[in-house]
């Protein structure tokens, strides 16, 4: 019998939409399956996407990134950007021989916890059927090491 | 990058896991999660990990500020609810301890835990990666120290309903300067319009139009009618909001109201506005009597003169020589500390349910219709009669919750319509002596005096009928003479199918927010909820402020209210706006973008990436740079820049990808999580 495989998730949250609809569904007692951790990010406009790559190569077999709805960003109209950004890096990770089904953007806003709730559990379902990334950095990279840019040398 | 308190190695970590009582508890093994961070990140710096019953409590954080001394604690994480709850707490307990607040982080194993997690063990192993997370982001943490903003005294209330009035002169009252923008020619709002207020039976006029002829003379408050919102920039304590005059094509400086123009207009127009179809006003006009200010302004779509080049009647009969036909549209600028949105409300258009015969029926009426047609100063003087104009009914059928709490328009109960419909068949009943019918599926009359009410509407002999209405329809139909309504309703309460005929039939619409909240919204950077009313801050505890600091919310706009509740929610958000005046300086997060100028390329990528305008480029040096106090800490420019030459202080990337790093470090174990079906 082939062993049961359980995904590990990462999930960004912005601050101001997809953080506060977690907050409301746990007020609301929803349950998702605990295969996700979440960070928070100021705004789903934050992330880099190198964070999305460690993340892959950390571990993680799937990565869902949630920020406001469009046209209820917090600033504006930073969603936008990160809606850009994932739909390229998608297409940059899938030469490398990444799913882009691994990569997800989903919208929530802070009333929608219900709306995340289901959103996570389909998510890690995906990638349950897509099956585990195994992705050969994580085996070679030591956890201490520094990812690609040379951060230590940054300000701040 | 160099840290303050020496070498990353250095560092000395206290981590608290809360129980929350059995909130955390209950679901998560806490004594576990302590124990194994205390074991297991000693590496990372853990020197002391602890579990308490209730970590915000006074001695939970005693237990941390004296942790801090004892065990020379450079860096705390707590493990317990969200930190939009408690981040405030616990780093003011850090503080008190000598301690940078910002060194401290929060792991929220409550809300993203214990409360969505069925699973105990997975509980537990996710407390643990969270946990894990927190410390390896908290080591890369550094010192910050918030910024002050000054706070401009001048406050932008939008919206002159009752709402917005009663905000405009609780802060005018206290001394400082108010502009009440309007987009209507009148403040008043939808309570102008309004005959009687329940459950006291005053008239509405008699009490709103003091408020207003008080704000229109106060000198702390410049109104601004028939004036609409352009654009908003800035941030709490300092917002530029640029406010369109509409043209009036009267000279407020000249004008004395007298009303001769409105005289001496041939134009007559229907009246959609104030008087929602049922009466006429000229084509320039003020939109009822007591209009504050008294200036009437000018329908340029539909005078004689701008269509056909003559009339000038206004002009010919205007003494002080006031109407100017050249008027334009007037951009003015404001600098103001805070905002109060009071935007109100639109009501449901009858329309949408074409079974309840609006727009086709003449007799049936909108509860705004009936509210005009009973007031002494509306199209009938206060007669209540058929749309013949003087056929008083013989009876009459009172619809509830038209539009509301409906799956099909909208779910919400528009609170206010039970009261209102009882009015209505009270006014209907003292004035005309007909049958009155109520249909109602639930009656709701929680409020002070307003039960009371109800039984004294009971005790007048209106019919109450519990049942949703099904239809109204033409008594031509059946065998009843046309002309006649006739409400098909199921009686809930006998469990039988009625036939009700009526002459006149009154749907109580419900509320919804304003058909551009949307826009406003967007333009002063708040959120809506699911059903597009603006969000709280918190829907119990902070009702009038909003996520955004320096925006306020009042009245309807949040959901609907009645008058009460309006009223206290303009004093609320007044008393919010003072007490940020008063402390003349404010402390906002330091959650700023910097650039390292050595680093900048002076590429430019983040000079369009930002929306608040808050990243420039110096023409000398050749590099970009941020302004702090119009940075809002998005941090998109930080993912943007090619160089990694912008940091993003509480969000770097060392602490995102530390935090990664440490999330992702404890594995997830299969065989603790319920096995799924093939």
């Amino acid at each position: 019998m082939q062993e049961h495989f359980e995904p590990l998730v990462l999930g960004f949250t912005c601050n101001w939409c997809s953080y506060r609809a977690a907050d409301m569904a746990g007020t609301g007692r929803m349950k998702y399956p605990p295969n996700i951790r979440l960070v928070r990010l100021m705004c789903s406009g934050r992330l880099d996407p190198t964070f999305i790559m460690k993340a892959l190569a950390e571990g993680a077999d799937g990565v869902l990134i949630t920020g406001c709805h469009p046209g209820e960003c917090h600033y504006i109209e930073q969603n936008y950007k990160a809606l850009r950004r994932v739909s390229l890096l998608k297409r940059v990770l899938q030469p490398m021989g990444i799913e882009p089904g691994r990569i997800k953007l989903v919208w929530a806003s802070a009333a929608e916890g219900m709306h995340l709730t289901k959103a996570i559990t389909e998510f890690v379902d995906e990638i349950r059927a897509l099956g585990p990334l195994n992705w050969p950095a994580r085996t070679q990279i030591p956890i201490s090491a520094k990812p690609v840019r040379q951060l230590e040398e940054l300000p701040g | 990058m160099t840290n303050s308190n020496g070498k990353e190695g250095d560092h000395r970590v206290g981590v608290y896991v809360c129980h929350c009582g059995s909130n955390i508890a209950g679901v998560v093994n806490v004594y576990e999660v302590a124990k194994w961070a205390q074991e297991n990140l000693g590496a990372q710096g853990v020197v002391v990990a602890k579990e308490y019953k209730f970590m915000c409590s006074s001695l939970g954080q005693k237990l941390i500020e004296e942790d801090i001394q004892k065990e020379k604690l450079d860096r705390v994480v707590v493990a317990a609810c969200s930190p939009h709850l408690h981040e405030k707490t616990f780093r003011g307990a850090v503080a008190r301890a000598g301690l940078n607040p910002y060194l401290c982080e929060m792991a929220s194993v409550r809300e993203q835990v214990s409360w969505v997690t069925s699973d105990q063990t997975a509980a537990t192993e996710k407390a643990k990666a969270m946990v894990a997370g927190a410390v390896a982001r908290v080591r890369q943490h550094e010192p910050l120290e918030s910024i002050h903003v000054p706070i401009n005294s001048s406050t932008l209330v939008v919206g002159g309903g009752i709402a917005g009035i009663q905000a405009s002169l609780e802060i005018a009252n206290s001394g400082f300067h108010v502009y009440l923008v309007e987009r209507e020619p009148s403040i008043g709002g939808h309570m102008a319009q309004f005959d009687k207020t329940f459950p006291t039976l005053d008239c509405a006029a008699c009490i709103l139009t003091p408020r207003m002829s008080e704000a229109g003379m106060h000198p702390n408050i410049e109104l601004l009618t028939w004036s609409e919102i352009e654009n908003v920039e800035g941030y709490l304590g300092n917002y530029t909001v640029t406010v369109r005059k509409k043209a009036r094509y009267v000279d407020t400086s000249l004008c004395t109201g007298c009303g001769i123009c409105q005289q001496k207009c041939p134009k007559k127009v229907i009246d959609d506005q104030f008087e929602v179809g049922l009466g006429y006003r000229k084509a320039i006009y003020t939109p009822f009597e007591q209009a504050v200010p008294k200036f009437p302004v000018l329908d340029k779509d539909n005078c004689i003169f701008f269509k056909k080049g003559t009339c000038r009647a206004c002009e010919k009969f205007c003494a002080p020589g006031a109407i100017k036909l050249d008027d334009k549209d007037e951009a003015i600028t404001l600098n103001v500390g805070n905002v109060i949105l009071a935007t109100g409300y639109d009501m449901f258009d009858a329309r949408r349910i074409p079974r309840y015969g609006y727009g086709t029926l003449p007799n049936v009426f909108t509860s705004l219709e009936f509210e005009r047609m009973c007031n002494a100063a509306g199209p009938t003087n206060g007669a209540i009669v058929l749309r013949d104009g003087k056929t008083p009914p013989k009876s009459v059928g009172i619809i509830h919750c038209v539009g509301s709490r409906d799956h099909k328009y909208n779910t919400y109960c528009s609170s206010i319509c039970c009261m209102q419909s009882l009015k209505f068949a009270h006014l209907v009943k003292e004035r005309t002596g007909a049958d009155v019918y109520n249909f109602y599926i639930d009656m709701r009359t929680a409020a002070k005096d307003y039960d009371e009410f109800y039984q004294k509407v009971l005790e007048e002999g209106t019919n109450l009928i519990r049942g949703k209405v099904a239809e109204v329809i033409d008594g031509g139909l059946f065998d009843e003479k046309a002309g006649q309504l006739i409400i098909q309703v199921e009686d809930t309460l006998i469990g039988k199918q009625r036939r009700i005929p009526v002459d006149m039939v009154i749907l109580a619409i419900g509320l919804e927010p304003k058909r551009d909240a949307g826009n406003v919204a967007h333009q002063f950077g708040i959120s809506r909820g699911a059903n597009g009313w603006f969000t709280e801050k918190h829907p119990k505890l902070d009702p009038v402020a909003t996520m955004t600091d320096g925006i306020f919310i009042a009245g309807c706009a949040a959901g609907p209210k009645d008058i009460p509740a309006s009223v206290s929610q303009g004093s609320a958000a007044a008393a919010r706006v003072v007490s940020y005046i008063q402390q003349k300086e404010l402390s906002l997060e330091p959650v700023r973008a910097y650039i390292n100028a050595e680093q900048c390329s002076g590429c430019r990528i983040c000079n369009g990436l930002c929306p608040f305008h808050a990243i420039s480029f110096d023409e000398v040096k050749m590099v970009s740079e941020v302004h702090q106090a119009l940075c809002q800490g998005c941090g998109t420019c930080v993912a943007a820049c090619p160089a990694g030459a912008v940091t993003g202080s509480g969000f770097t990337n060392q602490q995102v990808l530390a935090q990664i790093e440490g999330l992702l470090s404890v594995p997830i174990y299969p065989e603790i999580l319920q096995p799924v079906a093939a």
